[in-house]
């Protein structure tokens, strides 16, 4: 898949702007998913990925192709999500509801800044409940479980997409995942 | 009771990881069957991790991608046309000819084109709409003659080309170059694209460098 990767990256460095739908195509999903794991909700994570896709597009002349294209891509994405995190205030979690989105996004509004009451959690659908337990996760631990247990990637890729060192990575997937465990030590 | 080995809860992680010794990995399974505490710990990290695992996946929504394409920054003007002759380049020199014979029809065959037209060199005898390359005389340089008839008697040195003409070779000729005879309207366009469709092309194509985006 990286072959015909790099042969659209080419297309579109020569001025093919329509190569790059394929590239689209064969990431939205996956870089969907991060920005919604890591933001936990549908419109921003829409609106993050899709700025991930332009800046990449953009900048496609300095991704270096000897690399691989997807931990250039997850990158961008995830610290467009990072730098999104910071900035959000707290008068965005007042937006109204979103219809269609199946009140994950209520839960995840909520974040980890006020914790539901206990009675409410037990309620939650499983998966509403995944989302909730992740958007509670420190930020910094945040990515770094998602792009590990939602991405399923090698310490080694999340080392380079967080620009960090390996050990930090390491450390940071160990206070996340004990973070959880205190969260939800009654599973 | 003795206390835990410190490095105990970082055996489970790098357990976890996937990242643990033979020894360390035996250490962490004989601490474990003696240390209820430690166990429940290493099975609330297992469940915390299998909870993970199971979010399900999330796909991009509809039509996205092309809201993405949508919202690229513009190509470069003329990028698209270069393009599309760039992949198609018969089709390009087709729509090329029809311009052209277009132009042709209309213009240049009803009225001038019907006149003599002949390169000039200065040992060429014209006489009427004949044109001769006397004999024992050298023609220096590519001799193209329209709309008439070439006699050619003496030498020509380069390619000589006869359109909408006639042309005579007395046994004396010698021509160094290509002899091209083009009778038709049509076999002169095509003649004329033929020869300018490298220059066409590479118009469309423009310098690589250019078509990139800043
Ligand atoms: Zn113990």
């Amino acid at each position: 898949m990286e072959d015909i990767v790099k042969k659209r990256i080419k297309q579109v460095l020569k001025g093919d702007q329509s190569a790059f739908e394929e590239i689209v195509s064969l990431y939205q999903n996956r870089l969907y998913q991060v920005c919604y794991r890591m933001l936990g909700n549908r419109h921003e994570a829409e609106d993050i990925a899709q700025e991930a896709f332009i800046r990449a597009y953009i900048n496609l002349h300095t991704f270096d192709q000897k690399r691989k294209f997807s931990t250039w891509l997850y990158r961008i994405a995830t610290n467009l999500c990072i730098d999104r995190i910071r900035k959000k205030k707290p008068d965005t979690f007042l937006d109204a509801p979103v219809p269609g989105t199946d009140g994950l996004d209520h839960y995840s509004r909520l974040a980890h800044d006020s914790p539901l009451p206990e009675e409410e959690v037990e309620k939650m659908e499983q998966q509403e409940r995944v989302q909730y337990e992740i958007s509670r996760l420190p930020d910094k631990y945040r990515s770094a479980i998602v792009l590990r247990y939602i991405e399923e990637l090698p310490l080694q890729e999340i080392s380079e997409i967080l620009d960090l060192p390996l050990g930090t990575v390491k450390t940071r997937i160990h206070r996340g995942r004990e973070a959880l465990r205190k969260q939800m030590k009654k599973l | 009771m003795k206390p835990c080995p410190e490095e105990i809860v970082q055996y489970m992680h790098d357990y976890l990881d996937g990242e643990i010794t033979r020894r360390d990995e035996q250490i962490l399974k004989e601490h474990l069957e003696q240390c209820p505490a430690c166990q429940e710990h290493m099975d609330q990290l297992s469940r915390s991790v299998a909870f993970l695992k199971s979010a399900s996946h999330i796909e991009a929504p509809e039509g996205f991608s092309a809201r993405i394409m949508a919202s690229l920054p513009k190509e470069r003007q003329g990028a698209g046309v270069r393009r599309w002759f760039g992949r198609h380049p018969m089709l390009a020199a087709a729509a090329m000819f029809m311009l052209l014979a277009g132009l042709a029809l209309f213009s240049n065959f009803n009225t001038s084109d019907q006149q003599l037209v002949v390169s000039t060199q200065p040992n060429l005898v014209v006489e009427g709409n004949k044109v001769t390359v006397p004999e024992g005389e050298t023609v220096k340089g590519d001799l193209v003659v329209r709309n008439g008839e070439l006699h050619i008697e003496g030498e020509v040195e380069g390619d000589v080309t006869v359109i909408n003409g006639s042309k005579y070779m007395a046994s004396t000729a010698v021509v160094t170059g290509r002899i091209e005879e083009i009778d038709r309207a049509f076999e002169w366009l095509w003649y004329t694209i033929k020869s300018g469709i490298k220059e066409g092309l590479s118009v469309f194509e423009g310098p690589g460098a250019d078509d990139k985006e800043k």
